[in-house]
């Protein structure tokens, strides 16, 4: 063997050791004992950073592999109402139950608020209108305490953002002249410390302290009522100094899934629909992107190379309600939108869609489950019956589709067919629009700005991490800000590190205002401050949770642990996938595949791009021969509960689905009894592994609803049922337990 | 034939840990971030030796560094063992050397004196980490003899 310097010194360093007396080291060996222990010490270091940053990489994948996933509840919606009329008798009540929960009609919505007191028992903040600053103090104060806004004031507070948004141009544009510094804050995601923070360290809203909130204030964080409330306060009290943008988050059906939806419900459990409707019109009458002395560009996401900001300063933003909505019309389905009163269902998919995504479980090919669905245009028929009910025209800019030239629709490689293909469902407004093309356009134009994000290659392509908008590269940003003399774009959308990062020569900023976004210690958070010089000035911080300071090595342990976690939830959830392909290239039975075969399957069934191989210690065990025991991966897991009496891939498609039916459920209970009927869940579960593609026969599911149908009532407890569907680490839970124990021994 | 296989096994390893630094997906890393690629391979390279190293790769001076070059350089060290791991005993040692008196602790000014002047200097933000990391907050004092141990198992998994 070679005998490298660092050898070379130890073995000095041994034998100058034992040559000096004890007492007094002489420099020599001082100096070789430094660079041991440094050297020892950098190493140490090297591999914590090597921790934290696949940990980063885990939930970063794990994130935007979960938003593709939205889309399956998005395109469950629209498979129910292909398939609505084989729900034999439960028809369209079902579907309107749905997709529809507040049967009160549009002008009702405005004025509900006035018909709720508010009664001298509640403590909480009392706020009047017009807001002035004692208002928007008290609201500040009372949160800070953990109080809840009555939901009188929150749907009145609403309902005049509403009447204020409605007046502003789908692109907002500031000037520095009138202003001091303009403050831009990126993603919040109900993270009202954050916001507190920011409000502490730079100054409340106010005409020396103009803002810009750029978007997904929502979702997440568990506060993303109070974070929303103020942000409307403040753009009430100040419309001139307070602006927002609307964010992806700022969407109903990711509410649904992502958190904001499920934290209205519990905070508001009488007036929580009506509070999610206004919320519903709110957040698509948000405008889409604010310009800064004319040269500096802020929207959420970013832009795709089709994206014009003149076309976007002309369009009916509201319409575009949701980006997992895609807008399709036919006459066919305008007959039974008239007969469910305010839901009006446009053209949708083939549905050859559904079934080509089969649940490729025993097939030995890796599960690659594109999405093949295809657009079915429906030129043909285009109702113009008008809907009196409809208050939509009355809004925002003065756009009239028909003035328009017909764009060419973008069946553009830049849009492929695998990506967000999903109908509209508008269950607010009622005027069906002229051309689809247009509407089409329209979407994609907004989806693009919320979605987008940018990439250092060259070219615009389809954003398939997230499943919408568009990865666009220097070029595209540099003709864009070109085309309309900008110099520079900021956006927010990805969480970075220290909380903002420059990319595409310094010309695109991210800026991301959620510290400890993933994990507490992951991220810092930052804003920035822009002047007339227009150049950027950026401020860090860092909300901390624990008095006490966590260590470097304690932090990342512990988001370590919590980033493996959920991949290990990731794996159980596709174990009969994940045991099938092992298994395939394991033809002797041995339990065993090499480490490359491991790693590949992961690879292809998860579809995450991870350090597979850097992260098989924690995942899984050797053999002795340097082999993976593939079955290892699962052991550390156990259902919550004990499970039902389910058939495997029954299981296994709730556990992965979890999320998705927990939403549908909820929905379904109106009451929020947490009970539903037997019927309904039959149903439900019914067209949801229909949907899915998984073949689960009649008898199975009577099964199971039988079994869980614990009172024998005819309702089900669904929270109960779905405990059993939470994974659980038997780990953390002997952890617990052998804490328990120690604390009673040490009584 | 051994050979060829524990070659391609290495090659394997060191594409795995290079890809957790390659953020762009176009087979380089930043230069900076060499050292910790290296360390991550089981490496205890001196700064010097890292220095040596990334002479040998990086591309001419642009500040980042190509799978294609650092590969072959990484495969041979990691071949030849150049740097080897330090035994636990020796870092014992080493400690104590510093640690006259062998109490098997170390108040943090004093180890900060060290690792500041001597051999190949920390800087003041090496050394504010490293004493989180390392301070005992109760007793405020680095137990290093603990320390050891404990930390050499956390990260050898």
């Amino acid at each position: 063997m070679g005998c490298g310097t660092s050898v070379a010194t130890e073995t000095q360093l041994k034998k100058l050791e034992t040559e000096e007396a004890v007492r007094t080291p002489g420099l020599a060996l001082t100096i070789k004992a430094a660079v041991l222990i440094q050297r020892w010490y950098r190493r140490y270091m090297a591999r914590l950073e090597m921790r934290r940053r696949y940990t980063w990489n885990i939930f970063q994948s794990i994130e935007y592999a979960g938003e593709q996933d939205q889309l399956q509840l998005s395109s469950f919606f629209s498979f129910m109402l292909d398939n609505f009329t084989q729900l034999s008798g439960n028809g369209p009540d079902l579907i309107s139950q749905l997709l529809n929960p507040v049967v009160d009609p549009w002008l009702d919505r405005e004025i509900c608020y006035t018909l709720i007191p508010v009664p001298d028992s509640y403590t909480g903040p009392r706020i009047s209108f017009p807001l002035c600053v004692s208002d928007t103090n008290a609201l500040l104060s009372a949160f800070k305490e953990q109080q809840i806004l009555h939901a009188r004031y929150v749907l009145q507070l609403l309902f005049e953002a509403k009447k204020l948004l409605k007046q502003m141009p789908n692109i907002i544009h500031l000037s520095t002249s009138y202003t001091k510094d303009i403050t831009i804050c990126g993603d919040l995601h109900g993270h009202l410390d954050d916001l507190l923070l920011i409000f502490y360290k730079n100054g409340l809203p106010s005409a020396e302290t103009p803002y810009v909130f750029n978007g997904d204030f929502v979702d997440r964080g568990k506060k993303s009522v109070e974070v929303v409330i103020i942000l409307f306060a403040y753009f009430l009290l100040y419309p001139d100094y307070m602006h927002l943008n609307r964010g992806n988050h700022e969407d109903h059906i990711m509410n649904l899934r992502y958190g904001f939806t499920k934290e209205v419900m519990q905070k508001y459990k009488n007036h929580g629909r009506e509070i999610l409707q206004l919320f519903q019109d709110v957040f698509s009458l948000l405008p889409i992107a604010t310009v800064i002395d004319g040269k500096v560009l802020i929207v959420h996401g970013g832009i795709s190379d089709q994206t014009d900001l003149d076309f976007l300063s002309s369009i009916e933003r509201h319409k575009v309600k949701s980006a997992l909505r895609f807008p399709r019309h036919s006459l066919e389905q305008l007959d039974i939108g008239q007969s469910c009163r305010h839901v009006k269902r446009m053209r949708s998919v083939d549905s050859s869609c559904s079934s080509s995504r089969s649940y490729s479980k025993n097939q030995g090919t890796p599960g690659q489950r594109k999405r093949r669905c295809k657009l079915k245009r429906d030129d043909s028929a285009v109702s113009t019956s008008s809907s009196s009910s409809s208050s939509s025209s009355s809004v925002c800019s003065p756009h009239t589709p028909s003035s328009q030239s017909l764009r060419p629709c973008p069946s553009s490689p830049s849009l492929p067919c695998k990506v967000l293909q999903v109908p509209y469902l508008d269950s607010l407004s009622s005027v069906p629009l002229p051309s689809p093309p247009q509407h089409e356009q329209e979407w994609k134009q907004i989806v693009d700005i919320l979605w987008s994000d940018p990439k250092t290659q060259e070219g615009c392509s389809p954003n398939s991490f997230r499943g919408g908008g568009c990865y666009f590269g220097p070029d595209v940003t540099q003709r864009l800000l070109l085309q309309h003399g900008l110099q520079m774009l900021i956006r927010s959308h990805e969480c970075k590190q220290e909380g903002y990062e420059f990319c595409h020569g310094g010309k695109v900023i991210t800026i991301f205002s959620a510290s400890n976004y993933y994990e507490e210690g992951s991220n810092r958070g930052a804003y920035i401050k822009l002047g007339r010089e227009l150049v950027p000035r950026f401020y860090q911080y860092q909300v901390s949770r624990i008095t006490r300071k966590l260590t470097l090595t304690q932090r990342i342990r512990a988001a370590e642990g919590s980033a493996l976690r959920a991949l290990k939830e990731k794996l159980f959830a596709h174990r009969s996938e994940l045991m099938a392909n092992f298994q395939q290239r394991d033809p002797n039975n041995t339990g065993t595949v090499s480490v490359c075969e491991w790693a590949q399957v992961l690879e292809c069934v998860l579809r995450l791009d991870l350090p597979w191989r850097t992260l098989r210690p924690h995942l899984a065990r050797l053999a002795s021969d340097g082999s993976v025991e593939y079955q290892s991966c699962f052991e550390d897991m156990e259902p919550g509960a004990p499970l039902p009496k389910v058939a495997p891939n029954l299981a296994e498609t709730l556990f992965r689905y979890r999320t998705d039916i927990e939403i549908i459920f909820n929905i379904i209970d109106k009451d929020h009894s947490g009970l539903i009927s037997i019927e309904e869940f039959r149903h439900t579960w019914r067209l949801f592994s229909a949907h899915l593609g998984v073949a689960i026969d009649d008898r199975a599911i009577d099964d199971l609803a039988r079994s869980i149908d614990f009172n024998k009532d005819g309702s089900i407890d669904f929270t109960e049922f779905l405990e059993a569907f939470r994974v659980v680490h038997k780990l953390d839970k002997d952890a617990q337990l052998g804490e328990k124990k120690d604390k009673e021994k040490h009584r | 034939m051994a050979e060829t296989s524990e070659t391609a096994d290495i090659q394997r390893k060191i594409r795995a840990a290079f890809h957790v630094f390659d953020h762009k997906a176009d087979n380089t890393v930043d230069v900076r971030e060499v050292s910790t690629i290296i360390y991550s391979l089981g490496c205890f390279p001196t700064k010097a030796d890292i220095h040596r190293f990334v002479d040998e790769v990086e591309e001419d001076n642009m500040g980042y560094v190509h799978l294609d070059k650092f590969l072959p350089v990484m495969t041979k060290v990691l071949l030849e063992n150049k740097f080897p791991p330090i035994p636990e005993e020796n870092l014992l040692q080493a400690f104590e050397v510093l640690d006259k008196e062998r109490r098997g602790y170390m108040e943090p000014q004093e180890l900060a004196k060290y690792m500041k002047s001597e051999g190949e200097t920390f800087s003041q933000e090496e050394m504010n980490e490293m004493l989180t990391a390392l301070v005992d907050e109760k007793k405020n004092l680095i137990c290093y003899k603990e320390l050891i141990s404990q930390l050499t198992l956390d990260l050898d998994t």
